[in-house]
């Protein structure tokens, strides 16, 4: 709190080239921000960028919106602390896009329903359905942002010494909430792709750099196991002594480490020392292989079901542009996400002192900004040089994905809950005033929500944002596209079930683990503290709860066709015609007219 | 299912094409799912089943961190980029069955 009584004292410590990389990406952000709202007018505009953007353009904006700071910092953060099950996240973010072009992103394009409320509403005709789909955008959204917020203000606290995480969360919330209430997404298609570019440069740039200095990806892991691998390869790396927290090499390299068996390993802890062997032996590797497929299912499943990611397929022109906007999004994604392990493995191996850090600002999250210094002691102004890239690009990465978001969430705010509940006959000047209102509004509690998440893995978090989705938006979607018997009364008990209940676990984990804080967050969630003894005695329980993905799908799917089936009746009656437009190639024309035979016949 | 008659009676609203062309999209979509559900939920139980195996080195890697850590993306790059050639032939196809001058 050095700030209130000397203004610019947080200022001490800065690093010139880290500050100016950073300010320059934040300044060219802001400056496309606002040249392109003077362009856009009309609230279609703000919704859906005119649809009226070429290929290349719309690949590069998705990927940047899809390029998180859990992609950009988390995952190398994670790699360090956990080692190898760490990659099945950018893995599994990879196949989640491939399983959302394969089964949901075709039919969905051809519905010309612009978000996922707009095709609820559609599929079954019913405007309550709507408002429980709305709900979720906001759920889902809102656990995406914390650990958005949470990189902001690990980097600003790494860019500014004296700043506290808090300040990192508030300013960086505040610069992107003006940004989107005054361009909304036509700005943000622009400056989304801009944002890829400077994040794949700045992830692989500098660890180009790094490992052709200091050994490389390889060697690097190799030096994990000196005597199984060639001399040759680990000659030239020198490792620093791994500090006491960090996990040992054998279990770090290898799959079913600590993140998985992190739960057996407390239970053991609580148990007798003579019971504690046997009991790892038992069941270790079965819940950590449970742990996996949970995971592994939430992460797949969940990317169908992230409201700002569907919205970028109707930006394109037709359905062949948006395949081959895909194929684009596939390879850019594919590429970058090569990059942050290699920062994982580099950091453990050079950097070990983060691990003391744990999961605050301090510890393994910030390993991406801090890694180029390393090249300071060598190459003096290159180190601050690279890491003013890397911090460039964390600052892109969470910019773009808290715009998205942000857009997403007001999206639903403005249009659904104003223009269709409370002022169905508002004017166009009016809407666009309630989304910049609604913008400010849902920027606010994400900072708020953010300044609570500190002790919050970035990775882990946005895990859960996706464990959500996967068990409500995931199951309607695949369900309501490839099942004409669904209904919506059974649509609307699966989603809101296994919705409900994934969030109510990913809640109750978080709740815990800050509860062991020793710090305010320690105080504020000190109800909360019994539940770790109980997750010591029941490790399996603790699994499913941090891990829901594996319980919460199949029992939406399940309710989904068991109330389905029981409500028959109420498939609504143009069931034939909704599914051909759906399945139909766009070239035969049937949208349209869907459009003229609904707004004839039903009349609202 | 619901008894509605269909607004038209020609080849596009008939029953027998809705149900060819759900199918025939479903059936591809299933096959390049199937082979990225094959490798991915493999990869674990290989883990699990074969850790000697996946803990062989590899310049460096081990064989379990390699896939994983890299050669993952490019497999499914290719698969993408079959589902799509397939897909757009498709509904080539799909157009070209139900327009006038084939009947």
């Amino acid at each position: 709190m050095t700030m209130s009584h000397l203004p610019l004292a947080f200022l001490n410590g800065v690093d010139p080239w880290i500050f100016a990389f950073s300010f320059v990406t934040v300044a060219v952000t802001l400056g496309m921000g606002f040249w392109s709202a003077r362009k856009s007018k009309t609230a279609s505009d703000f919704f859906v960028a005119g649809r009226s953007v070429s290929v290349g353009w719309n690949a590069s904006a998705i990927s940047g919106e899809y390029l998180s700071a859990a992609s950009f910092m988390g995952v190398a953060g994670m790699v360090m602390s956990s080692g190898y099950d760490a990659l099945w996240y950018p893995v599994c973010y990879a196949c989640g896009y491939l399983f959302l072009l394969l089964f949901i992103a075709g039919p969905l394009r051809r519905f010309g329903a612009y978000t996922i409320p707009d095709f609820a509403e559609g599929r079954f005709d019913s405007p309550l359905f709507r408002k429980i789909a709305v709900c979720f955008v906001l759920f889902i959204g809102f656990f995406y942002t914390m650990p958005q917020m949470k990189g902001a203000g690990t980097t600003l606290a790494y860019i500014f010494p004296g700043m506290p995480y808090w300040g990192g969360v508030v300013l960086v919330g505040a610069v992107i909430t003006i940004n989107v209430a005054l361009g909304g997404m036509k700005g943000i298609t622009l400056v989304q792709a801009f944002q890829y570019w400077i994040k794949l440069f700045a992830i692989s740039a500098p660890i180009f750099v790094l490992m052709a200095v200091f050994g490389f990806y390889n060697g690097q892991i190799g030096a994990t196991a000196t005597e199984q691998t060639p001399a040759a390869l680990t000659a030239a790396i020198t490792r620093k002594p791994l500090v006491e927290k960090a996990p040992k090499d054998e279990a770090w390299v290898a799959p079913f480490g600590p993140l998985t068996t992190k739960a057996v390993t407390a239970a053991a802890a609580a148990l007798p020392v003579e019971q504690r062997a046997a009991f790892l032996d038992e069941h270790k590797r079965p819940y950590s292989l449970l742990y996996t497929y949970s995971l592994i299912i939430a992460l797949v499943c969940g990317t169908a079901g992230l409201p700002h990611i569907l919205v970028r397929f109707y930006t394109n022109p037709d359905g062949v542009a948006a395949k081959r906007t895909t194929m684009w999004v596939m390879i850019l994604i594919g590429v970058f996400y090569v990059f942050p392990p290699v920062f994982g493995v580099l950091g453990r191996n050079l950097m070990p002192e983060l691990y003391t850090g744990l999961t605050g600002i301090k510890g393994t999250d910030q390993v991406v900004l801090k890694l180029p210094t390393l090249l300071s002691a060598k190459f003096g102004v290159l180190g601050s040089i690279l890491s003013g890239i890397t911090c460039a690009g964390a600052f892109a990465a969470f910019m773009s994905t808290f715009s998205g978001l942000l857009v997403s969430m007001t999206g639903a705010l403005a249009h659904d809950v104003y223009g269709r509940m409370l002022r169905p006959n508002a004017r166009p000047a009016e809407r666009l005033v309630a989304f910049k209102i609604s913008a400010v509004l849902i920027g606010a509690v994400a900072m708020v929500l953010g300044c609570f998440v500190e002790l919050l893995e970035i990775n882990f978090m946005v895990g859960q944002a996706f464990a959500i989705a996967a068990a409500s938006y995931f199951p309607l979607l695949f369900m309501s596209v490839w099942w004409r018997g669904m209904t919506m009364k059974g649509a609307a008990t699966g989603m809101l079930t296994g919705g409900l209940c994934a969030l109510a676990a990913a809640a109750l984990t978080n709740f815990s683990t800050l509860a062991l804080d020793k710090g305010p967050m320690g105080k504020v969630f000190a109800g909360f503290a019994p539940l770790n003894g109980f997750w010591a005695a029941h490790p399996l329980l603790r699994i499913l709860c941090e891990q829901p993905a594996i319980w919460t799908v199949p029992l939406a799917l399940t309710l989904m066709v068991v109330v389905s089936k029981a409500t028959a009746s109420n498939v609504p009656a143009d069931i034939r015609m909704k599914m051909l437009v759906l399945h139909a190639p766009e070239q035969l024309g049937l949208k349209q007219e869907y459009i003229q035979e609904h707004t004839a016949g039903a009349g609202h | 299912m619901s008894s509605t008659t269909p607004a038209h009676d020609d080849a596009i609203h008939s029953e027998s094409f809705l149900r060819s062309l759900m199918r025939r999209q479903l059936r591809l979509s299933i096959a390049c799912a199937a082979m990225f559900f094959v490798a991915l939920l493999g990869m674990p139980l290989l883990n699990y089943f074969a850790p000697a195996l996946m803990a062989t080195r590899i310049g460096g890697f081990t064989l379990s961190w390699l896939i994983l850590g890299v050669l993952f993306f490019p497999f499914v790059w290719i698969i993408s980029w079959a589902f799509i050639r397939r897909s757009i032939a498709l509904e080539a196809e799909e157009v070209k069955s139900v327009s006038p001058d084939q009947r």
